[in-house]
């Protein structure tokens, strides 16, 4: 122990923004109308201000021991993910260095490279190579990572006949079998059923108990907390605190924890989405009892919605998943899928009272299209506690569970005994 | 190598000692995405790898038929016209695809690019197998034609790697510069099948390069690399009566490898920001 194995030091990666463009990627003519505009309007001194430097990363430093098993956690754009990308070289930081010694292998996603016209047999070989096994490697591991998955059926079928949950366990399957001094794993865990989750969390145990190093990102808390030893908390870019898993999900939860009821852009324009829909308003409306101004178990909540409809016709519906803090999905409903016209489209919903148990809960809210395409995800939309309370209980422990329904659950006397 | 002490430095400008020895390191996967791109081809065709005869074969018979009988176009004397051309198609094609498939590799394989590392140059190189396939199957259609039109090969044939290396390294000159473009501008993939048929009338592909002997223009022509490859392909092919001019061959060679040159250096310095614009 004590060996470092990845020495960082003042990492930046800086992206340019652009806010003259929308998404897709610049075409020439863009450059040169731009190049133009900016040569004959140059004495305005307006132009460039358009342009604006963004830091995903800044000044971050750390060192990571042999061994160590590191938690990474943060909010959405806290820079996680370009850290993982930096450090699986898949782009470069803009400033500073990093260290790694050992053979590196990241999974930043599973089956990358799987080409959907070639077997399965065919994709675990080119799956392999792209994740850095060498073909021995793979030969010799074949039979565990087909065993692994459950796909022996369909080896010699093409992966576009898979059903998504095959084509997941088989590229999970693969990378189990890597065999690298230092494994990157960003989220994967998101995908596939419970059971395939405790495989995938099993699997990196064992990688973590043989000595090797590990980084995992994950929304999910719980599994932070049962895999790594460390943690980085990241926010806004920097690397703002990091020490022992339990103290620095204490300090996240502590952080995070304000609640976030109402969020509303009065601009298309500043409004997050993109040239199909775009948000503009999500609100939590609590149905307070007894004067009260804090959400307990007994509140009803609605959740309204308002969006911007780009596009002439569009068949839309909206997919709402509630979560727990630690990042367990509770549940997901959606609404019909209709046509609207261009304008503003609004969604309601309501949770009950004497449902949710108490605890800190976030809302994503997704905008589909034609009931299969995802048109905009907005994570973590909002963040709401719900406080305890309770009735004619004189236990004052932890409610266990993350939902609290009342349900008609009653005892009565179905037979006396008779005294002699 | 599992065991093995392997350190890595990952920093801004990114121009890491050791690119060529990881290039090495990576090969087998240089020759499973060769693989892939070549058995994935022609999955769920009806004709499957047929069509790497046919399409060849039908582009020889609508040149001959619009260069001989319409636009009654000469070849070299003592030359069969049909032999010309075919000669010419077969390394234009070689050539045409190659830098085609290189162009549009690195946005082809974006998926992969923005997910997992590896000398990126792997994509490019890899892109030319499909290429090199088709070249060899056209190649045995020219063999097998030649009796028919009563043509010996001639011995000059054992010239003929060093033409197809030439090749392969123009098209990688040519076809690396746009694979970098292309990632930043999409422009690219529509202008690349333009060139590629505006190429193919400025070389001597249908015609014999003898045509522009002479005239005012001649030295620019001649600065067209391909001009000399193909003329000296044929050469190699049909012997002296095909017209050649082995002086061209340095300023050929020169202006080819100085492109590859400054296209590597070029893709080098670009490759770690890919996936920033993908």
């Amino acid at each position: 122990m004590g060996v470092p194995v990845i020495v960082a030091e003042d990492i930046g990666k800086k992206y340019i923004i652009d806010h003259q463009k929308r998404g897709g990627s610049s075409s020439l003519r863009d450059i040169v109308t731009d190049t133009l505009d900016n040569w004959f309007s140059r004495k305005n001194d307006s132009g460039f201000a358009e342009k604006e430097e963004f830091w995903a990363l800044k000044d971050v430093n750390f060192s990571i021991d042999q061994g160590d098993r590191i938690g990474i956690v943060g909010h959405n754009g806290a820079g996680k993910s370009t850290l993982l990308k930096i450090l699986s070289r898949i782009t470069e930081p803009t400033t500073g260095q990093i260290k790694i010694d050992g053979r590196i292998a990241s999974l930043l996603e599973v089956g990358t490279g799987f080409h959907p016209e070639l077997t399965g047999r065919e994709n675990i070989f080119l799956n392999g190579a792209i994740l850095g096994m060498s073909k021995n490697e793979i030969k010799q591991s074949f039979d565990a990572i087909v065993d692994f998955a459950g796909v022996e059926k369909f080896l010699d079928t093409p992966v576009k006949r898979y059903s998504s949950g095959m084509y997941v366990r088989l590229g999970f399957a693969i990378a189990a079998h890597l065999n690298p001094e230092i494994l990157i794993v960003d989220e994967v865990l998101a995908v596939g059923d419970t059971e395939f989750q405790k495989k995938c969390l099993g699997k990196m145990r064992d990688v973590s108990e043989s000595g090797r190093t590990l980084l995992f990102v994950s929304h999910n808390l719980t599994a932070i907390q049962a895999l790594c030893n460390k943690s980085f908390y990241f926010e806004k870019g920097r690397l703002i605190d990091q020490g022992e898993t339990t103290h620095i999900v204490t300090n996240y939860l502590s952080k995070v924890s304000h609640k976030m009821l109402d969020k509303h852009w009065d601009t298309i324009d500043s409004a997050p989405g993109n040239d199909q829909v775009r948000v503009k308003r999500f609100k939590l409306f609590p149905e307070y009892q007894d004067d009260l101004n804090h959400i307990d178990v007994r509140t009803p909540i609605n959740f309204q919605f308002e969006f911007w409809n780009l596009v002439e016709g569009a068949n839309l519906n909206l997919s709402m998943h509630l979560y727990t803090f630690t990042g367990e999905c509770i549940f997901n409903v959606g609404t019909q899928s209709e046509p609207f016209a261009k304008g503003i489209v609004s969604g309601t919903c309501e949770i009950p009272g004497n449902f949710l148990n108490d605890g800190s809960y976030v809302v994503s809210m997704m905008i589909v299209k034609d009931t299969s395409t995802v048109l905009y995800n907005m994570e973590e939309a909002l963040v709401f506690d719900v406080e305890d309370y309770r009735e004619n209980v004189t236990w004052y422990g932890k409610w266990p569970g993350y939902i609290r329904p009342q349900l008609n659950f009653s005892i009565r006397q179905t037979e006396h005994v008779v005294n002699d | 190598m599992a065991s093995s002490q392997h350190t890595t430095t990952i920093k801004a400008g990114g121009s890491e000692k050791d690119y060529w020895k990881d290039l090495w390191l990576h090969r087998q996967l240089l020759w499973i995405l060769s693989k892939r791109d070549i058995s994935v081809r022609y999955k769920q065709t009806l004709l499957g790898v047929a069509w790497s005869v046919l399409r060849p074969l039908m582009t020889l018979v609508v040149m001959v038929f619009v260069f001989s009988y319409v636009a009654k176009t000469k070849g070299d004397p003592n030359v069969p016209y049909p032999l010309m051309v075919l000669s010419g198609l077969t390394i234009w094609t070689f050539f045409s695809n190659t830098f085609g498939q290189i162009s549009s590799s690195v946005l082809i394989n974006s998926n992969m690019v923005s997910k997992v590392y590896f000398p990126r140059l792997l994509m490019p190189l890899s892109a030319v197998a499909v290429g090199f396939v088709d070249f060899l199957i056209s190649f045995a259609i020219f063999m097998l034609m030649t009796p028919f039109f009563d043509y010996q090969i001639s011995w000059q044939i054992i010239y003929l790697p060093f033409f197809i290396l030439l090749t392969f390294i123009t098209s990688m000159g040519f076809g690396l510069f746009f694979a970098v473009l292309n990632v930043k501008f999409r422009d690219i993939g529509q202008l690349i099948p333009f060139l590629i048929q505006v190429g193919m009338y400025a070389c001597p592909v249908g015609y014999s390069a003898s045509l522009v002997k002479g005239t005012w223009y001649e030295k620019y022509y001649n600065l067209n690399p391909l001009v000399g490859i193909i003329s000296g392909f044929r050469w190699c092919l049909l012997g002296e009566n095909s017209y050649f001019n082995p002086q061209s061959l340095y300023s050929t060679a020169i202006t080819s490898f100085a492109i590859l040159i400054l296209s590597l250096i070029y893709f080098r310095r670009k490759e770690n920001t890919f996936v920033d614009y993908l």
